[in-house]
């Protein structure tokens, strides 16, 4: 059951930051916590904007699951504000607007395989929808879970991954660009995988989550094994700024990626998605 | 002979490969079982025979004096290690090791590189297969060098 709506959807709510984890050298997870009320529900792939009062507001995919009592968030350092919220400590306040956008098709792709493919952070909207799915597993079809990373140190929630890989019901493989020999993985890009691992391209819907190069390349791939393009998905990264399609920032063609996206079906973007000035 | 060409023709870089051709191939090949640990070659060395992973992984490394190996790829069940037998000097430009115990068919390169110069459709439909192969790698590395998950 999620709170009230928000009166004005420019206006943050205050949140409390509460247990903070980091996850790798420039990469923090926070849980955040209404101060009042319960936290509004969320779908999987739906994004929060996040507000360092003083330095700025930034879009942020929900990384936690849906039954979380708190909104999880995992944020790199990449800037002034994700800097910002990235070195918040526990305790201290933030502005929470949201959630906004589209989410992962996880309830229509029930009796279809899944085939999840996520690069390097991307795997962090896409945890809600491998949550959502674990916890409902009987209602899929074969899993196959994708993860590619720079290298070993920069794999993301490493030991959920070990975790799942120890379940009997999905299939794990994670690959990093880079290594030596003191891994014992995959070495290859994300895509290559594909064509290593078991799928039936006719009853799978795949789920991409990455840098846009990597997603495009995995597109490619996923088309060759023969995956109709009505049944890819991507979460797609624009400059996000109202949230709530009115300022135009994160226009992409005739959509708005923060409210027909982030998560996109591949044919209805793909001659956008090939237009290099949008 | 027969069980050796009976293993190629399942393996996935065969398939649909005619009769003909197939006992043509396996006159090459013979069985190889590596540990983990174990090179199938190194860097330097003549690239006097390929190999088709029936099962293990193996790894592509270079190596840099006074660093570790630099893993820059793995390939593992149902894929081909090697295409320096295809082009002189025919010397490995990288070692291969493997991570894991390793089952594969190694094929000796003078001998098949001499039955495709006797039997040029057999040379074509080689070729047909393994140049797919090299331009998928070729793109994965361009993906690769482009790392797309540093910081931009």
């Amino acid at each position: 059951m999620g709170a009230a709506p928000q009166t004005d959807p420019f206006v943050p709510q205050l949140y409390r930051v509460g247990r903070v984890r980091r996850e790798l050298a420039d990469t923090m997870t926070l849980e955040l916590a209404p101060f009042a009320g319960p936290r509004p529900s969320f779908e999987p792939g739906q994004f929060n904007m996040l507000y360092a009062f003083g330095v700025g507001e930034v879009a942020v995919s929900i990384s936690g699951a849906a039954d979380a009592s708190s909104f999880i968030h995992t944020v790199r350092d990449v800037g002034a504000v994700s800097g910002a919220i990235a070195a918040l400590e526990a305790g201290a306040t933030i502005g929470l607007r949201g959630p906004f956008g589209t989410g992962w098709p996880v309830v229509s792709a029930q009796g279809a395989d899944l085939l999840l493919v996520a690069g390097g952070l991307g795997l962090a909207p896409l945890r809600p929808a491998i949550y959502h799915v674990l916890a409902n597993r009987p209602r899929y079809g074969r899993v196959v879970i994708l993860v590619g990373s720079r290298n070993p140190l920069g794999m993301l929630y490493r030991r959920e991954l070990e975790e799942w890989r120890r379940r009997l019901d999905v299939d794990i493989e994670m690959t990093v660009d880079h290594a030596d020999a003191d891994w014992h993985g995959n070495v290859g890009v994300v895509p290559s995988l594909i064509r290593r691992v078991a799928f039936d391209p006719h009853e799978t819907i795949a789920l991409i989550c990455g840098p846009e190069v990597m997603m495009r390349f995995t597109v490619n791939a996923l088309r060759e094994a023969g995956v109709l393009p009505d049944r890819i998905y991507l979460s797609m990264e624009r400059n996000m700024k109202c949230a709530i399609g009115l300022c135009g920032h994160c226009q992409f063609g005739p959509a708005f990626v923060c409210k027909d996206g982030p998560v996109m079906r591949f044919d209805r973007i793909a001659e956008i998605l090939a237009v290099r000035e949008i | 002979m027969e069980g050796l060409e009976h293993i190629l023709t399942q393996h996935p870089f065969f398939a649909g490969f005619s009769d003909e051709h197939s006992r043509l191939v396996a006159g090459c090949a013979r069985n190889h079982r590596y540990d983990a640990g174990e090179y199938l070659f190194r860097e330097g060395s003549p690239a006097d025979e390929f190999f088709l992973i029936r099962h293990g992984q193996v790894a592509l490394e270079i190596v840099s004096p006074g660093q570790a190996p630099i893993v820059f790829a793995t390939l593992g069940e149902g894929e081909i290690v090697g295409a320096s037998w295809l082009v002189p000097p025919y010397r490995w430009m990288f070692d291969a090791r493997c991570v894991a115990l390793t089952r594969a068919i190694g094929i000796d390169a003078a001998c098949l590189r001499g039955k495709c110069e006797a039997d040029h459709d057999l040379g074509y439909e080689l070729m047909k297969r393994f140049l797919p192969i090299l331009v998928q790698r070729l793109h994965a590395t361009r993906l690769q060098i482009l790392d797309v998950y540093g910081k931009r």
